[in-house]
């Protein structure tokens, strides 16, 4: 009998646990079930949004309250990282209804044939300003000036104008869509990455370098942008919500989600949901985007840019 | 007579024994079935893994038609570039020494830590400092990688100046990862040793240190060598926090504090920003085959120590 005891402890601790994990689920499903109850709505369907970890918080917070929306109850949102590519990948091959992407499909699908079949939706924009080390002593770089730090033929921040310091590169990995929009629009031209040159492929670990690292350089989203950190001037032009929206600034990409074909009629109404006013005025903006509807210039995927 | 009744008292012990017999039986069958099915499915899962990788990453040379000498040879990896190179050299250097260097980093500690534990004082040593060393392994890598990033690099920075990130600190990382892994083989192996090899040693009049010396460290050196290549193993292949304190430059790095990369961190800075079937994509693949080759080649080396130690 007492040999026994040990093994009949550990079933009901198993049987506790399971009991446990059970009335969770339970709670969960009955919740639901209260709130889409009565009314036989007409959209239902899963969503799975897949890719860029940019982007994945806005979808995040919007798929949220998206479906805490009476209307939209049945729907069920989803959302992954995994990176620009992935996301283009899966919804490609239809495995992800959404695809998330910090560039335009063009950019990282070579087979035209598929791209055309692709559905481009830009949802917000995101600006990059390039940052340094708060002692590096300069304040205003010129799109020449970058291009020589970022390639290498500038080493020491009293060659721009600040003090005598080797200069650090704090840059993305090449296939990143974040590089890929500083290289197009603030740089004009790709560059190799010199040696002794830093990547990172996270915004924090990026921020976290430049501001500790003496010397450092390197680019961020707006929503980075904080005290520990210069903030560089593009050509005398500040980075702010306004100068972007106006064009000034042109150091901008917007935020793609793509869908395979039209949509389907929960996948739209869950597009049409960001991009209303309800998400574009306060949680693109909280998040630190910057709303499409804001834009007075718009971009294709060529890099021109119309009024 | 006797024979009989001894023939009848067998029997009646048998007779009730006979169902719990069956019982035994089918025991024995749904166990044996159920490990054979796990065995199956076990191995089902090492070779589709295997041909996944490799039919992925052979890709890159057959159908993209980059060769094979330029990818294990080449110094230039620009892989969006016009032309794109994709010369995975400054990869493969980085995670060797990386590797190399952390295991001469851990190694000796492991050893006098093992040995502590097992050899100088067995009681208390064994008791406190192999849970602590337990504990080690249980630390999620991240957590290495973000002590690394917030306290080796701005160490290493202030001490060495320049960016603090580099080989020196991927291994210093790495070497602590490590530790558990080396120091609990090599304990297993000290402790597996027979007693009567120490008393013989003692009854020569060696002291305790020429033991150690002469005796004990000679005659587990192939299972001491076991855990610094299952150390090495995991090190290779540990891609997260070295990812965070390398630097990631695609180079091979001249000094010890400039910023190199690792197979492992490429593959895992990259692989989310591609395309599957892109050429660079099944590039980051070819590197996981190179690390997946790798892991075999410390398995077939563990073996070979193995074999060396029976004898």
């Amino acid at each position: 009998m007492f040999k026994k005891l040990p093994f009949i402890l550990m079933t009901l601790t198993f049987v506790l646990v399971l009991a446990a994990c059970g009335s969770k689920n339970d709670a969960g499903t009955e919740g639901s079930n209260n709130s889409t109850g009565e009314t036989a709505t007409e959209l239902s369907g899963n969503i799975l949004a897949v890719g860029s970890t940019a982007l994945q918080p806005l979808v995040e917070q919007a798929g949220q309250k998206f479906m805490a929306v009476d209307e939209y109850k049945n729907v069920m949102v989803q959302v992954q990282g995994g990176g620009s590519g992935t996301g283009l990948t899966q919804v490609s091959e239809g495995q992800a209804t959404i695809g998330n992407s910090d560039v335009f499909a063009e950019e990282k699908i070579d087979d035209a044939a598929k791209v055309s079949e692709l559905k481009d939706h830009q949802v917000a924009v995101v600006a990059i300003a390039p940052v340094s080390n708060k002692d590096a002593g300069v304040q205003d770089l010129t799109k020449q000036q970058l291009i020589d730090i970022f390639s290498g033929k500038i080493t020491n921040w009293k060659d721009v104008g600040g003090k005598d310091q080797a200069i650090v590169i704090v840059n993305r990995p090449s296939s990143s869509g974040t590089r890929a929009t500083f290289e197009n629009f603030a740089l004009g031209t790709k560059v190799e990455d010199i040696q002794g040159s830093i990547q990172e492929d996270s915004s924090g670990t990026v921020k976290k370098l430049v501001a500790e690292t003496p010397g450092a350089i390197g680019y961020l989203a707006l929503s980075y942008l904080d005290d520990s950190l210069q903030v560089l001037k593009y050509e005398g032009v500040e980075a702010t919500v306004e100068n972007v929206e106006a064009g000034t600034y042109p150091v901008w990409a917007y935020e793609h989600m793509y869908t395979k074909g039209d949509p389907d009629a929960a996948t739209k109404a869950f597009l049409d949901y960001i991009l209303s006013d309800e998400i574009q005025q306060n949680d693109v903006t909280e998040l630190g985007y910057i709303p499409v509807s804001g834009m007075k210039v718009k971009r294709d995927a060529a890099g021109t840019v119309t009024q | 007579m006797e024979q009989t009744e001894g023939g009848t008292v067998m029997n009646n012990k048998l007779k009730p024994r006979r169902p719990l017999r069956e019982k035994h039986y089918w025991e024995e069958w749904t166990g044996r079935i159920y490990t054979s099915i796990c065995v199956v499915f076990l191995i089902v899962v090492m070779f589709s893994i295997v041909y996944f990788v490799a039919s992925k990453g052979l890709s890159t040379f057959f159908q993209d038609g980059v060769s094979m000498r330029e990818f294990l040879t080449g110094k230039t990896w620009n892989p969006t570039g016009e032309p794109a190179a994709y010369g995975a050299l400054p990869f493969i250097t980085g995670s060797f020494i990386t590797t190399l260097l952390a295991a001469l980093i851990a190694s000796p500690l492991s050893l006098c830590a093992a040995l502590f534990m097992t050899e100088i004082v067995p009681g208390k040593g064994k008791k406190i400092l192999q849970p602590a060393i337990e504990l080690l392994s249980g630390i999620p890598s991240v957590v290495y990688g973000f002590i690394g990033l917030s306290v080796i690099v701005p160490l290493l920075r202030s001490m060495f100046g320049g960016a603090g990130v580099g080989i020196a600190a991927g291994c210093l990382v790495l070497s602590v990862m490590i530790l558990p892994t080396v120091t609990s083989i090599m304990a297993d192996a000290l402790s597996a040793l027979p007693k009567g090899l120490r008393e013989s040693s003692y009854a020569l009049g060696a002291t305790r240190w020429q033991t150690i010396y002469r005796v004990i460290i000679p005659t587990v050196l192939p299972a001491l060598l076991t855990g610094i290549v299952l150390g090495m193993a995991r090190a290779f292949g540990e891609a997260l926090a070295v990812q965070m304190v390398i630097g990631n430059a695609p180079h091979v790095p001249t000094s010890l504090l400039e910023s190199a990369s690792t197979l492992t961190s490429v593959i895992t800075l990259s692989m989310g920003n591609t395309t599957m079937g892109s050429v660079h994509n099944n590039a980051l693949w070819s590197m996981a085959l190179v690390l997946l080759v790798m892991t075999f080649v410390f398995v077939i080396l563990v073996r070979l120590l193995e074999r060396r130690n029976r004898v």
